[in-house]
């Protein structure tokens, strides 16, 4: 790892429950990550940052085993994904929780069914139990029990992420991923999207995976912050994760690549751009 | 490979082995598909909630454009064989002509080329647009796999009700011959019938309904496949779907050949075995 990468805040000597081991993902011939290992200790709040295509969604997309990669090793609470059963696989994956970037609501259901979907689909509750549950998570992320029936083509942004959070937390999950929550919203909408995503960490103890270009979201909710680059502008022989700390720290890094992503500085991008 | 040749212009040698090489990977691929869609089949059945809605999609909104493509076969058969026949005074025989047609060919190819357009470009999109928009993600994040979501109900739905909606293609096809030559053209309303009755087996009808289960199977399978790797954005949905219905039809047509030459020839060994009922 690179010499300007800072040391977690979080003890080293708790145990990672997720963890990328040199993981390198190529889509044909489309190379998007590079040998990267990243852990995610439980409690803590990662947040993943770096210029978009830089593999952010897709290492998401690998901690929560919705894809897998083309070398390299996941592992959950120590184990790797690749030898657990399919059957174990499904259990795992029902820990976790997952925001889409664009909420992902399934189209052909209503709100109360895209929320009581995970519920009805590995649960045996009955379907006032269930109702009672949606109900739930809805008035938790702020949506009034009127929106239950209405389809996702009839939301604003801010409610489709809100109602893709309740999604995510209908199985109670341990562990919740958030693909770019705040992206697309306006600023009070974020701030709300934001105040979730911590309400969530403070109130159910769970650990967070963030990915997000709003530096705001990583001021407010990260307690850890992994910065990767993209792969076609990596140095031969320089690692991808350019940089893992806190936040404050990522505002005061020397490195100029980390500096001026934070500070939303093009500088030496528009340079780069004008002199190709 | 060297860098000289990749720095080449492909020559139609390299031009053809690619194809045929991307050709291999997609039947390849096509048919660990197929072998997933038939270990979730196995695996569990759909759920009802899921499975009456892409039932009803398929099988009940079908029926008026089958209908309809039926009824108009056998009439335009009707008014095309007519005068042919009559030139030979058989015009007698038209209903034999045309109904072992419909019976034994065009009732089964239409039913499954109208599915294919209709449902399978449909199913396509739909497939297609889920994967762009992440929901098929969704699925397996929620603890849903997809294919037994998302591929076997519409698989099903697809097998088991193609046989219906090709005997009403027969059935109205049948209709729209008998409407033109008997009410228009003046042939005998009982050698129409009675012609028809010599000539169709229960073999043929048996055949065409067999045939179209596999028309069916393909259908459902090629337009999930497309749907599953279809590429990102509108355009992506909108080639999955074209996709979907161009390589339908083309294993429509292969399907067809093969299942004829194969159902001859079990018609002639179960005639050999004195099956004569058939």
């Amino acid at each position: 790892m690179n010499s300007s990468v800072k040391s977690p805040t979080l003890p080293a000597t708790a145990a990672p429950v997720l963890e990328l081991r040199g993981v390198s993902v190529e889509f044909g011939s489309q190379k998007v990550l590079q040998d990267i290992s990243v852990n995610v200790h439980r409690g803590e709040t990662l947040v993943l940052i770096g210029e978009s295509g830089c593999g952010k969604s897709v290492t998401t997309k690998l901690l929560a085993g919705l894809l897998e990669p083309t070398r390299g090793e996941v592992r959950w609470d120590g184990r790797p994904v690749r030898s657990r059963s399919a059957r174990e696989m499904h259990r795992d994956r029902l820990r976790f929780g997952y925001l889409f970037q664009g909420a992902a609501l399934f189209d052909s259901m209503n709100v109360f069914e895209n929320v009581a979907f995970g519920l009805r689909e590995n649960t045996t509750l009955k379907d006032s139990q269930i109702r009672d549950v949606v109900m739930e998570r809805l008035r938790e992320v702020g949506l009034a029990e009127a929106v239950a029936e209405k389809r996702p083509s009839d939301l604003s942004g801010g409610m489709k992420k809100r109602v893709g959070l309740a999604r995510a937390l209908a199985m109670s999950p341990d562990v919740v991923f958030y693909d770019e929550p705040t992206t697309g919203l306006d600023p009070v909408m974020s701030d709300v999207i934001n105040e979730l995503i911590l309400q969530t960490q403070l109130n159910r103890k769970v650990t967070s995976v963030v990915v997000t270009h709003d530096m705001n979201t990583v001021r407010r909710v990260a307690d850890r912050v992994v910065m990767l680059y993209p792969l076609s502008r990596v140095a031969p022989g320089q690692p991808q994760v350019i940089y893992e700390g806190t936040a404050e720290l990522a505002f005061e890094s020397e490195d100029v690549r980390v500096s001026s992503f934070v500070r939303g500085e093009a500088g030496a991008r528009l340079k780069e751009m004008y002199a190709a | 490979m060297s860098a000289s040749l990749l720095d080449t212009d492909p020559t139609p040698i390299h031009t053809v082995g690619r194809l045929v090489t991307n050709f291999i990977i997609a039947i390849g691929d096509l048919t660990r598909f197929l072998f997933l869609t038939l270990g979730g089949l196995l695996g569990q059945l759909p759920r009802s909630r899921v499975l009456w809605p892409v039932m009803y999609e398929v099988g009940v909104r079908s029926v008026p454009v089958i209908a309809v493509t039926g009824l108009f076969i056998g009439m335009v058969l009707a008014v095309q064989t007519y005068d042919t026949l009559r030139m030979y005074r058989l015009e007698s025989r038209i209903g034999s002509v045309i109904n072992v047609s419909l019976v034994k060919e065009l009732g089964p190819v239409l039913a499954a080329t109208m599915l294919a357009g209709r449902v399978g470009c449909a199913m396509a999109a739909e497939i297609g647009t889920m994967r762009v928009t992440e929901q098929i993600d969704a699925l397996k994040a929620l603890g849903a796999n997809p294919i037994s979501y998302l591929v076997v109900p519409r698989f099903l739905a697809c097998f088991c009700l193609i046989p219906a909606l090709t005997l009403i293609a027969d059935g109205l096809g049948m209709f729209g011959g008998w409407l033109v030559s008997v009410q228009m053209l003046g042939v005998s309303d009982h050698f129409f019938w009675l012609y028809s009755q010599q000539f169709i087996t229960a073999f043929d009808v048996v055949s065409g309904v067999m045939k179209s289960m596999f028309f069916g199977a393909a259908i459902s399978i090629i337009a999930c496949h497309r749907g599953f790797h279809c590429g990102s954005g509108a355009e992506g949905v909108g080639r999955a779907a074209t996709d979907s219905f161009v390589c339908s039809f083309i294993a429509i047509l292969v399907l067809d050949l093969v299942l004829v030459i194969l159902l001859n020839n079990v018609y002639r060994l179960l005639w050999a075995l004195g099956f004569t009922v058939l």
